[in-house]
């Protein structure tokens, strides 16, 4: 069973919501991301988003168009976060997704790609700018390396389409929480509650929901129905404050304990 | 090159092209194209396009041959194809028109677009205006700082002009940023995108709006000179003036198509906007395409005096022509563009845009290479007022 699957598995079993915070890797640099990714995995993580950082991140907003400019600025490349997976997986087991836009993997070549990314550890790609209609050129070679491609789906997904892609869906589904960049607006759990509940009408793939949670609170509320919660940018903010100050590494810890902390309130 | 039917119904061009976007816009996309594949056999839609753009355009745009500048080069004939004489003094706006009565029968009352020199920005503010539409317009500092005139006349027609600070502050960024906007405001926002790049339908449906251009001077030159050009010229920033002009001509295989980037200080520096001649493959704004890129496969800074030719991707329709060896293309400095654009100016009388003084460039240096009895058609996309502060600047003339 892939690390993904097993993950969710357990959660289900303790009736848990699976938490994934999401960070751009190099930022402030490849060995501090290293360190972010265990302290991530012991305050709490189930999974962690990778993001690989891109010149032009349109799905972005401000927070995480900054990580990305820091990243980058710090010489991050695809093949350095390759190595970064490799060098924590000798000490975690937890599931690494990597998230980002699609170019760079283009640029690698998809095939060099997936053999090292599957042999560095890694457990899915998310590219969002790969919409089903042009996932092809990619799904049968990440397939063969064993690489889940997670699916988004939006609050402007129609509900046909819906069905459709939850029916081929790999890993978890990401639902998009407001149509708009990361980090963006107030979210309204009332809304997400409705379209999630849709959603596992259809599958029995986890559900996890991203774009737009920031607090406890929120976690709290998208977790009482989402099998998965996902928090970027309000995560990315700490970094991006901290940096390479020494209280870094607690005060993420901090932060995810509080998410945490709300998810099993609102499990229990 | 018989039965040129590109691009494929998945909106491929060959290789290139495609629908890179996010989820949340595919719906948009999905609809756009139903919506325009109604449009395209509605003999109504095409009557209202044809119907602005004879009136409020001023179309068809004339084809004039210019006499002095081919004694001058001493070689092919030289004839220009007028769109700096189109309402607003661009090519652009006959897109515009086109995706404007687009956003109209899609209901949607608020229109966006990105603009590099300012032109396109324009033409949408100034379509918006007509009817009524509300409009914001996404422009890089950089951008905003060299074309202040076309800053103050969008605002004058009534847009907001949103100043983008992002990456490089040009149109690349303007485009992520026009692109983020669309994700956020997707249900009521009709995205009008100036260029023959970004995701299907737009590399289809810009063409086929300014496709208007190869079709009016195709007949203009028939009637003139009895029969068909040897080359036709036309500036690439996005490619979308070369494309209106190629297209109607694919097929005369007796035609040599011509595409002019922009070299900047050279295609040899890291300060050029040349991304079929020194670029390689990848997916930005949408559409796969060649771009400039690192072998990480990030985007590089373009570079080029000319504001609208400042980007480090094409429309990937070119992309494929070049890979099918049915066009050819070919990079003009920013010193020669100055140069042409100074000649045409002494010479003709007529001021160029100097995203079109690189076509003029271009046939200044091929058209004594040729015979009298041959003729290049060359599209001359705008009129060169907005630019007269920056070739100030680069002539070091204080206004």
């Amino acid at each position: 069973m892939s690390r993904i699957k097993a993950t969710f598995a357990i959660l289900k079993e303790q009736q848990k919501t699976a938490l994934i915070p999401f960070i751009t890797a190099g930022d402030p640099d490849l060995e501090v991301t290293a360190k972010l990714v265990l302290a991530l995995a012991d305050a709490g993580a189930d999974l962690i988003e990778l993001g690989v950082p891109f010149s032009d991140p349109m799905a972005d907003g401000p927070t995480i168009q900054a990580a990305s400019e820091r990243a980058l600025a710090a010489g991050t490349t695809l093949k350095g976060v390759l190595l970064l997976v490799a060098a924590v997986r000798e000490t975690t087991q937890i599931p690494l997704v990597l998230m980002g836009y699609y170019n760079p993997v283009f640029r690698y070549g998809v095939e060099n790609f997936a053999r090292d990314a599957a042999a560095a550890g890694v457990d899915a790609l998310l590219l969002v700018d790969l919409p089903p209609e042009e996932v092809a050129e990619i799904s049968g070679v990440m397939l063969k390396s064993g690489i889940d491609l997670i699916t988004l789906l939006a609050p402007t997904t129609p509900r046909e389409r819906m069905a459709r892609l939850a029916a081929a869906a790999e890993g978890y589904l990401y639902y998009v929480s407001m149509t708009g960049v990361t980090g963006a607006q107030k979210i309204s759990p009332e809304d997400i509650r409705v379209a999630v509940a849709e959603l596992k009408q259809m599958t029995d793939i986890p559900v996890a929901v991203g774009f737009g949670i920031t607090t406890a609170a929120d976690a709290k509320a998208v977790g009482s129905f989402a099998d998965g919660v996902i928090v970027g940018s309000a995560l990315v903010k700490i970094i991006a404050e901290y940096g390479q100050s020494e209280k870094l590494l607690s005060e993420v810890t901090k932060f995810i304990a509080e998410l945490k902390h709300g998810l099993t309130a609102s499990a229990s | 090159m018989k039965n040129y039917q590109y691009p494929d119904e998945r909106g491929h061009f060959g290789e290139y092209g495609g629908r890179y976007v996010a989820e949340t816009l595919m719906p948009a996309l999905l609809e756009l194209e139903e919506v325009y594949a109604v449009a395209s056999q509605d003999p109504e839609f095409q009557r209202e396009f044809e119907y602005y753009l004879k009136h409020y355009v001023g179309r068809p745009s004339p084809l004039y041959f210019a006499e002095r500048l081919t004694k001058e080069l001493g070689g092919a004939k030289i004839y220009l194809k007028r769109e700096d004489l189109n309402h607003t003094g661009a090519h652009k706006v006959n897109n515009t028109v086109g995706q404007v009565l687009l956003a109209r029968r899609m209901g949607k009352k608020k229109i966006i677009a990105e603009t590099g020199a300012g032109q396109h920005g324009v033409a949408t503010a100034t379509v918006a205006a007509l009817f009524g539409l509300e409009c914001e317009v996404f422009m890089g500092k950089e951008d905003i700082r060299r074309q202040s005139l076309n800053v103050f006349r969008m605002k004058l027609l009534g847009a907001k002009v949103t100043e983008v600070t992002s990456g490089t502050a040009t149109l690349k960024d303007a485009m992520n940023d026009a692109l983020r906007h669309w994700v956020t405001h997707v249900r009521d926002t009709f995205y009008v995108i100036g260029t023959v790049a970004g995701p299907h339908p737009y590399p289809l449906l810009v063409r086929n709006f300014q496709s208007v251009i190869g079709t009016e001077a195709k007949q203009q030159l028939l009637e003139a000179e009895g029969r068909l050009p040897d080359v036709a010229v036309a500036c690439i920033g996005g490619g979308s003036n070369a494309m209106g002009l190629f297209y109607p001509f694919i097929e005369d295989l007796s035609v040599k198509l011509l595409g002019v980037e922009a070299a900047g200080l050279g295609v040899e520096t890291d300060k050029h906007a040349a991304s079929i001649s020194a670029g390689s493959p990848g997916v930005l704004h949408g559409n796969k395409t060649y771009l400039l890129q690192d072998d990480d496969g990030q985007i590089q800074h373009a570079h080029s005096i000319s504001a609208g030719l400042d980007y480090p991707g094409v429309g990937p329709e070119h992309s494929h022509l070049r890979d099918i060896e049915r066009a050819e293309y070919v990079s003009i400095t920013d010193i020669e563009a100055l140069e042409a654009f100074q000649k045409l100016t002494h010479i003709e009388g007529i001021i160029p845009a100097l995203e079109s003084a690189h076509a003029i460039a271009q046939v200044m240096k091929l058209a004594p290479t040729l015979s009298p009895d041959q003729i290049i058609l060359v599209c001359l996309s705008g009129r060169g007022d907005k630019d007269i502060h920056t070739v100030a600047d680069a002539l070091r003339v204080e206004l």
